[in-house]
C-alpha cells in the first residue's frame, strides 16, 4: 500500500459519516413507516356518530373491501391540524372519491358540531371513543390518512395534515394507480 | 438561597410522581403487574418517541399500558404482546431493536470498530516498539560532524 495516501483515510471517513448523517437530517423523525402497508385493513367495528347526516351505521372492516378504493381519514374535533387538512378532504369527496372517517377519541356531539361547521366529506363515520380501533390501525397521532384499494389492502399512509403537495406527490398518484 | 435549594429539592422529589403508570392501571396480581412493567419499559411511546410507555404521560402511552395489561390478563405471553404491537406499529415500537438481518450493523458495528481500532493500534505498536528500537548508527557525515563539534568544544 502506498502510505502517501494514508492521510486521506480520515478525510474519507469524515466524508462518509457526513453524508450518512446528512441524509438522516432530511428525514422527519415524527413520520414512521407504517407496519400495515400492503397489508389488509385491520379488523374493527365501530358504531356511528348518532345523529350525524349519514346512515348512522358506523364503520367496520367489511365496508373497506367492497371493490372500490377508499380513503380512510382519522380525525378528531380536538385536533387542530385536522382543521387545516379538512378543506382538502372535502375537496376530494366533492371530486367523487369515497372518503370514510374514523373519529378518534372524541365525543360524538363534538364531532357532529365540528362536521356541521366545516362540512362532512365522509360517507361513513366510525366513532372510536376509546381509541382501540386506532391502535389496530397503528395510529399514533391524528390526523392520519390511509389509501385503501378495492381489495381492502392498505396502499399508502399519510401522517399529519394532508396538504396540497401530499395530494400531488403521493395520494393522487396512489389513487390513480389503484384505478380511481 | 435556602428557599431556592428547598425549591429544587421539592421539585426533584416531585419527579418520580410524574412517571406514567397511574394507580388505577395497576393490576391486582403482582406477578402480572411485574411482567407488564418490564414490558412497558421496553415499549416505545410513539408520540414522544424517546420515552417508554411506562415513563410517558401521553394518552396513547396510557392506552397501550392498559392494552398490555389486558392481553397479559387474557393469557398472552410477553412475546405475544410484543408481536401484537409490532404488527401494528412496526419494530420502532421496541426500544431495544431485535438482532436480525437489517440491524446487524447496529449491533455489531461498535464491536467491529473496536476490533479495527485494536488491530490498528497493534500494528502500529509492532512497527514502533516503545523503548526497544536500536537507534540507527550514525552515518559517516554525522560522525565527522560530531568529531568537528567535539574539537570545537575543546
Amino acid at each position: 500500500m502506498n502510505r502517501r495516501w494514508l492521510f486521506l483515510l480520515p478525510v474519507l471517513a469524515f466524508a462518509g459519516i457526513a453524508v450518512f448523517l446528512g441524509i438522516g437530517l432530511t428525514h422527519d423523525p415524527s413520520k414512521l413507516p407504517s407496519a400495515l402497508l400492503d397489508k389488509p385493513v385491520p379488523r374493527f367495528e365501530l358504531p356511528g356518530l348518532d345523529g350525524a347526516d349519514l346512515d348512522g351505521e358506523g364503520l367496520s372492516s367489511a365496508d373497506l373491501a367492497d371493490g372500490e378504493p377508499v380513503l380512510v381519514n382519522i380525525f378528531a374535533s380536538w385536533c387542530v391540524p385536522c382543521r387545516v387538512e379538512h378543506p382538502y378532504i372535502n375537496a376530494l369527496a366533492e371530486e367523487g372519491i369515497r372518503v370514510v372517517g374514523i373519529n378518534y377519541k372524541d365525543k360524538p356531539e363534538d364531532a357532529r358540531a365540528w362536521l356541521a361547521g366545516l362540512g362532512n366529506p365522509y360517507t361513513l363515520i366510525g366513532s372510536d371513543r376509546d381509541g382501540r380501533a386506532g391502535i389496530e390501525w397503528g395510529v399514533y397521532g391524528v390526523p392520519e390518512t390511509f389509501v385503501i384499494d378495492g381489495s381492502g389492502t392498505i396502499r399508502y399512509k399519510h401522517v399529519g395534515p394532508v396538504q396540497e403537495r401530499d395530494l400531488r406527490n403521493a395520494i393522487r398518484p396512489v389513487l390513480e394507480e389503484i384505478g380511481r | 438561597m435556602r428557599a431556592i435549594v428547598a425549591l429544587i429539592i421539592m421539585l426533584l422529589a416531585a419527579v418520580p410522581s410524574l412517571a406514567g403508570v397511574t394507580p388505577d392501571e395497576i393490576l391486582d396480581d403482582p406477578a402480572l403487574e411485574e411482567r407488564a412493567r418490564s414490558l412497558g419499559r421496553e415499549l416505545r411511546c410513539l408520540v414522544c418517541q424517546n420515552q417508554s410507555i411506562d415513563d410517558s404521560d401521553a394518552d396513547l402511552a396510557r392506552d397501550l399500558r392498559i392494552l398490555v395489561r389486558e392481553r397479559l390478563e387474557s393469557g398472552d405471553s410477553d412475546q405475544q404482546v410484543r408481536d401484537y404491537l409490532v404488527a401494528r406499529y412496526g419494530e420502532f415500537v421496541l426500544l431495544k431493536p431485535p438482532v436480525q438481518a437489517s440491524t446487524w450493523l447496529l449491533w455489531a458495528g461498535p464491536f467491529a470498530l473496536l476490533l479495527a481500532g485494536a488491530v490498528g493500534v497493534g500494528t502500529f505498536m509492532r512497527r514502533h516498539p516503545v523503548g526497544m528500537t536500536e537507534p540507527s548508527p550514525l552515518s559517516n557525515d554525522e560522525r565527522a560532524r560530531l568529531q568537528q563539534l567535539d574539537i570545537d568544544k575543546a
